[in-house]
């Protein structure tokens, strides 16, 4: 398999390939719910706590000044990760979830009424769902839905026939976590301009394999997990364009947030710290700018071609197993693969592979109305990494035919 | 059989195998010769449900006995049901009630009644000590 990465430096790079689950060598395909972490970036977490742990923005003393550059560096990294036009744009938040709560919360409360309409797609994580469910509740909004084909592509005709002037907010995923189709959010987005409303995307899948440039997208809203990108848990990127945002209320109060406080009245600070109330996840933020610059160094072009010829290994490897379907068979997509086995509950496919140390993910993925669509209940689902091997693909298949045998 | 018995019975079963494949195989088996619930009792209301697999779980008193039948649609998971069932079933509520269950952990089963969201093990259990306590003192003569 050719590519520009030398993946045996690669894999050393990350202890915990070396894990040894029941017996076996892990294999770790569970990278679409999060990815595994680089040793430079559990140093930057533990060089933090080590060398340089204090409260930020407030403290005079040299540990707070050395903890609140670093912390500001990752936020101007994280801007020019996405290419957008001012640090002020990238918010810190827990992670995709509650980046897309916060719009939905701020921008949704204060500028949606009764009888607007919020399009989602088939294919939306419960994330994009329900706080958008949430708010059209409380609003009186009304949420539509853009349906799928069979291969897991999203229907455009359908979804222009839904834009409406009533449409006033579309939020989707740019890359299905479940299926890994690649949506056309540039067109997305166009379209829901030429109507006037705004567009949020769910960028929590496609952030790790493909480049992003909110400029050149024109999103309004992009909402990210660092976890799924080699970086920590617990934090993620709200990006919003600079009007909206100081057009949308705080989200929540606390410290941080606020200009000044009396006990008549609050005035709040200004962006991006309007949106951080309280003290944030100094460590790994800071070790996020790690993560990113990990990325860098292979280049995410070299990643992303890795990925796919590892996708494309596994696609075909998988075809010797009978009775093995694969959902989401889109012409644009990301390395995952779900799949599905005549007569097999994917419960049982995941037991039986982590007896066999192989990592997968089954079940619904927090996508009920998806599969609903599809008339299953869950899937098998192997996403590769930069760090994955045709020699793992090959333990899954073995994996995958001794399943079968002792089920047969 | 007392409930101990049981599992010390099941414990000396899963002694005989050394490699997680026998083991395996054998709760497949398991769950392959479990009769299935019928129907009528795979009611919302019997249904306990986990991320990925559904359990169902059926109680009656039968004289002075609590009785379960259960299934699971995941093979795995209904060979360990089975197994729950093996040991409780068929004691009084009294008993099921304060029945100290170690032969999952004996026979190294125990991340499946970790695994709360993913199987509805766990639940499930819970939900048969529930009606062993929700039982106690009362008889009934007819099944169901």
């Amino acid at each position: 398999m050719s590519n520009n990465l030398d993946i045996t430096a690669i894999r050393n790079d990350f202890p915990i390939l070396d894990e040894i689950v029941n017996g076996k060598q892990l294999v770790y395909f569970d990278n679409a719910a999060t990815t595994q972490k680089p040793k430079i970036v559990l140093d930057a977490i533990s060089g933090y706590y080590e060398h340089y742990n204090a409260n930020i923005h407030r403290g005079i003393h040299q540990l707070a000044e050395k903890a609140t550059a670093a912390f500001e560096d990752s936020r101007k990294r994280l801007q020019q990760f996405l290419n957008a036009p001012s640090f002020e744009e990238i918010i810190f938040t827990y992670g995709t979830t509650d980046g897309i709560n916060l719009v939905a919360q701020t921008y949704g409360r204060k500028f949606l009424k009764e009888g607007d309409e919020v399009i989602i797609s088939a294919m939306e994580h419960h994330s994009n769902i329900v706080p958008w469910q949430m708010l059209c509740e409380e609003k009186g909004c009304i949420l539509k839905v853009i349906p799928i084909n069979d291969d897991g592509e999203l229907l455009m005709d359908e979804y222009e026939a839904l834009l409406t002037e009533r449409t006033k907010f579309v939020s989707v995923v740019h890359v299905s976590n479940s299926l890994g189709t690649i949506n056309p959010v540039k067109e997305i987005i166009r379209k829901a301009h030429e109507v006037g409303a705004k567009v949020l995307l769910d960028g929590a899948q496609a952030s790790s394999h493909l480049s992003i440039d909110v400029q050149d997208l024109d999103c309004d809203f992009y909402s990210l997990s660092l976890h799924k990108i080699y970086g920590p848990t617990g934090m993620g990127i709200l990006f919003g364009k600079k009007e909206l945002l100081n057009a949308m209320p705080p989200y929540r109060g606390g410290g941080e947030m606020i200009k000044e406080v009396t006990f008549e009245k609050t005035t709040y600070n200004e962006l991006p710290y309007k949106f951080e109330a309280g003290t944030p996840n100094i460590a790994d933020v800071i070790a996020a700018k790690y993560a990113l610059d990990y990325v860098d160094t292979l280049g995410k072009p070299n990643i992303a071609a890795y990925e796919n010829s590892l996708l494309e290994y596994a696609t075909q490897a998988v075809k010797e197993i009978e009775g093995l379907k694969i959902i989401g068979k889109a012409k644009e997509k990301v390395s995952v693969l779900s799949f599905v086995i005549d007569g097999i509950h994917h419960q049982d496919i995941g037991v039986l592979l982590d007896q066999q140390g192989i990592a997968v993910r089954t079940g619904h993925h927090c996508t009920q109305p998806l599969m609903r669509r599809f008339n299953i209940t869950g899937t098998s689902r192997a996403s590769f990494a930069v760090y994955n091997t045709t020699a793992e693909i090959d333990r899954l298949i073995q994996g995958l035919h001794k399943v079968k045998k002792m089920l047969g | 059989m007392t409930i101990n018995e049981t599992q010390d019975e099941l414990i000396s079963d899963f002694e005989l195998f050394d490699d997680w494949e026998s083991k395996y195989e054998y709760i497949i088996d398991l769950g392959k010769q479990f009769p299935p619930l019928q129907e009528q009792f795979k009611t919302e209301e019997n249904i306990i449900k986990g991320c990925q697999s559904k359990v169902w779980l059926n109680a009656y008193m039968d004289g002075d006995l609590l009785k379960f039948e259960a299934d699971s649609d995941a093979i795995i998971v209904r060979g360990l049901v089975s197994m729950l069932v093996k040991v409780l079933s068929g004691h009084t509520p009294e008993e099921i009630a304060s029945a100290d269950l170690y032969f999952m952990e004996k026979i190294g089963l125990h991340q499946h009644l970790a695994q709360t969201r993913s199987n509805g093990l766990l639940s499930m259990l819970k939900q048969m000590k529930a009606y062993g306590f929700a039982y106690q003192g009362r008889t009934v003569n007819s099944e169901n």
